[in-house]
């Protein structure tokens, strides 16, 4: 024991170059300091360039008036707003593209991975052809296709297509009634949350009993029961306090409705179609790695082939499918940075450009775009890392 | 006991044998094909006949508007205009020069062909499993061949070859050079990172993840913007880097951050016994990195590596935001161009460059699946 020690303690007692734990240390000194010395080098070339150039380096500009004009925004805004709002218009379009892109880009993926992986030929072939066709051709491309020569290639808006009478497709974008609300209008919206909150309820009770006595409950249908019943009640005793504002062409252009302009569209429609081809390979791997025994357990249990799905393979296979997903989420949240070229008004092309070009402030725009960005990748991939973590195999 | 009283005791024994059943009507041939494969039942035959519509609706659009309703001969955008069904082919032929070498002189052509051949035969080289001598390949594509490209599309007086500036380079041209950039620099800066990430060291590691974690957040956009306006402003005064190099700076550094994170999944994958065995037999950090693990790990992720290519490729298009005249680039100035303005003939430019990237994107992906299948078949025995 005690010559164990000894040797142990060896080579501590002398002080040689060749110790590996003081050349790390030695090579991370030399490291940082090489780092700090480029740092302290480029940052002093920054200010002097900055200060020659007449480059503001504080954030002054962000109580300014902007005074230029965004045709989409989701806050009140106008060209007399300030540099500040016109940053949080830019931030919300972003967060709006990556929301529903990432709603729509799922649903794709999902049901082409099924299609996919179905048994039917024809179908397994066409859904194989979409995902290598639109994966392997660039973002960008994509984008520009879909803004210059699909929807460029619609009607003006006399000539609109119009579905019912309500909706209109023109080349400046999609026309969709607006819902106008009445004084009583917040009654459905609470027969709405309250829908919600018994639904869990339900479930949960469902869950439970099923645990209990193994006996099942309706489930599905109490909750669209009370998801879609509950409001309409609501609605129709309320003296339906929600009505429709219809699109009216005018002269050359229509007015009410909700316009959703034709750049925010191809945007959209670039990154879910993209996007859910890379989704669709995701999902079709995680269910071709749930092993064929567990289908085959599955079925000797007597278990029909859509339940087995559901209750067996789906759970197994979001354990592989999770991670990558996340990663395809950031990549979509990354990607709506592509706005800027064809003209969608997102927080790149705000911020990190109309913004940076008027006031010159190019260091404070790049780092808190940039920091933006980080910030939206870290609450997403946290979010998906606590799904990930429900999901996950649960080892004893 | 007799064969009568046995049969009466058990009834259900079959003394007489049974009627031949008449062969399966359909096992085989193609109605049985497609029964078993498109009308298996309602919901397959539904979807099978929603197929076929949607291939009804689209393929004899695509065909009339590629191929029969196209012109394909004109000298100048007249033809296209008059004839708005189809895609206005003449417009490619007229512009392949631009598209393939941007504005770069005509003289000079023979420079960047050259920079293509040689770029051609040693990737074919290092990227076909039974060549002899792929290490040299490497050496040649890493090293010489960066230099040798530089020279000779840059030119200099020196070795009598006109100088021609960077904002004549353009087209196709344009967009190899990026994607070559970032493959050539973002391996062994990869590798660098993916070691630091790796490493015990504490100030190393936090620097590497901190550059990782921090390039892989942003969107690509962002790094080139960051590139091409604030390079110049972290330098001193005059030393305005060329208008060409700070995006390939800032892709090289975009790609080698994705890269390290698909070399540092490798060296994960390594089992630990690799690194004890490195160890016993008496090697250093670096021997060990350099003749056991890197080796090993780099083989198994090759695929992840070209599918990071596939990724870098696409991406180049990005470098147009910092004024960069890459091929998509040329083809939207292209078709902008009036004398070929047409109804159909930005369509038509997009289709060409949509085939260029699918071929090469697809290209890899084929290559990388093929590598895979030999490393599982390898992995088996």
């Amino acid at each position: 024991m005690t010559v164990q020690t000894a040797g142990h303690d060896a080579p501590k007692a002398g002080f040689s170059l060749y110790d590996p734990r003081l050349r790390g240390i030695v090579y991370q000194v030399l490291l940082l300091a090489a780092l700090v010395a480029l740092v302290w080098t480029a940052s002093s070339y920054a200010v002097a360039n900055m200060a020659r150039l007449g480059i503001p380096l504080n954030f002054d500009f962000w109580n300014q008036t902007a005074g230029f004009e965004i045709n989409q925004t989701l806050v009140s805004y106008s060209a007399l707003s300030t540099y500040g709002q016109a940053f949080w218009v830019g931030l919300y379009n972003t967060l709006l593209v990556g929301a529903f892109g990432i709603v729509f880009a799922t649903i794709i993926g999902f049901v082409v991975a099924v299609l996919r992986l179905s048994p039917n030929w024809i179908v397994s072939k066409l859904a194989t052809v979409y995902v290598e066709l639109f994966r392997n051709i660039p973002l960008l491309l994509q984008l520009v296709f879909w803004y210059t020569v699909v929807l460029k290639s619609l009607p003006q808006p006399r000539q609109s297509v119009s579905v019912f009478g309500a909706v209109f497709l023109n080349t400046r974008g999609l026309v969709v009634p607006n819902a106008v609300f009445h004084d009583n209008a917040a009654v459905v919206g609470w027969a709405l949350v309250a829908g919600v909150v018994l639904t869990i309820a339900f479930s949960v009770y469902g869950r439970r009993r099923q645990a209990a006595t193994g006996q099942q409950s309706p489930v599905l249908w109490v909750s669209l029961g009370l998801l879609l019943g509950l409001p309409v009640l609501a609605y129709l005793l309320a003296g339906m306090p929600i009505g429709l504002e219809m699109p009216v062409l005018r002269g050359f252009n229509f007015s009410g409705g909700r316009q959703i302009f034709p750049e925010l569209a191809a945007l959209l429609l670039g990154l879910s179609i993209y996007t859910g081809a890379f989704i669709s390979e995701i999902v079709r791997a995680g269910i071709m790695a749930v092993g064929r025994g567990q289908h085959e357990a599955a079925s000797a249990l007597g278990i029909r082939s859509n339940v087995t799905m559901r209750r067996v393979v789906i759970p197994q296979a979001m354990r592989v499918i999770v991670p990558p997903l996340t990663n395809q989420y950031l990549n979509l949240v990354k990607n709506s940075s592509l706005a800027v070229f064809i003209g969608y008004p997102d927080l790149v092309q705000v911020f990190a450009g109309t913004v940076l070009n008027q006031t010159g402030a190019a260091i404070q725009c790049m780092a808190l775009t940039g920091f933006v960005y980080l910030a939206i990748s870290l609450v997403l991939s946290t979010v998906m890392n606590v799904y990930n973590k429900r999901v996950a195999l649960v080892e004893r | 006991m007799s064969d009568a009283t046995y049969a009466n005791q058990t009834a259900y024994l079959r003394t007489t044998p049974a009627p031949a059943e008449p062969p399966p009507a359909l096992a085989q041939g193609p109605v049985a094909w497609a029964r078993q494969n498109l009308f298996s039942g309602p919901v397959s035959a539904l979807l099978t006949l929603a197929s076929i519509a949607f291939l009804v609706w689209v393929i004899p659009g695509l065909v009339r508007f590629l191929i029969t309703d196209a012109v394909w001969h004109a000298d100048s955008g007249e033809v296209c205009r008059a004839n708005q069904g189809g895609a206005c082919w003449p417009f490619i032929w007229a512009k392949a020069s631009f598209f393939w070498y941007g504005p770069y002189p005509e003289s000079q052509h023979w420079r960047v062909d050259l920079v293509e051949v040689v770029g051609a035969a040693l990737i074919v080289w290092l990227l076909w499993q039974g060549a002899p001598k792929r290490n040299v390949a490497a050496l040649l594509f890493f090293v010489a061949f960066p230099i040798l490209s530089f020279v000779l599309l840059r030119g200099s007086d020196w070795l009598g070859l006109p100088v021609v500036t960077t904002d004549l380079w353009g087209g196709v041209l344009v967009t190899l050079l990026v994607s070559l950039v970032g493959i050539v620099f973002s391996l062994p800066l990869g590798v660098l990172l993916a070691l630091g990430r790796r490493s015990k060291l504490p100030i190393v590691n936090a620097i590497c993840t901190g550059f990782i974690e921090i390039v892989r957040g942003v969107p690509f956009i962002i790094v080139l913007f960051m590139a091409n306006f604030m390079l110049p402003l972290f330098l001193p005064e005059g030393w305005t880097p060329d208008r060409l190099l700070r995006p390939l700076v800032g892709t090289a550094l975009f790609a080698a951050a994705y890269m390290a994170e698909v070399v540092r999944g490798g060296m994960q994958a390594m089992p630990k016994g690799q690194y004890e065995g490195a160890a016993s037999v008496g090697l250093g950090y670096w021997q060990t990195m350099r003749l056991i693990i890197l080796p090993q790990a780099l083989a198994l992720v090759i695929p992840g590596i070209v599918s990071n290519f596939i990724s870098l490729f696409k991406d180049t298009t990005l470098v147009a935001i910092v004024g960069i005249f890459d091929f998509l680039r040329t083809i939207e100035t292209a078709y902008n161009d009036p004398n070929w303005t047409s109804p159909t003939t930005s369509a038509t430019g997009l289709i060409t460059a949509a085939a260029f990237y699918w071929v090469f994107c697809f290209g890899m992906s084929r290559y990388s699946q093929g590598v895979e299948r030999r490393l599982r078949a390898g992995r088996r025995h």
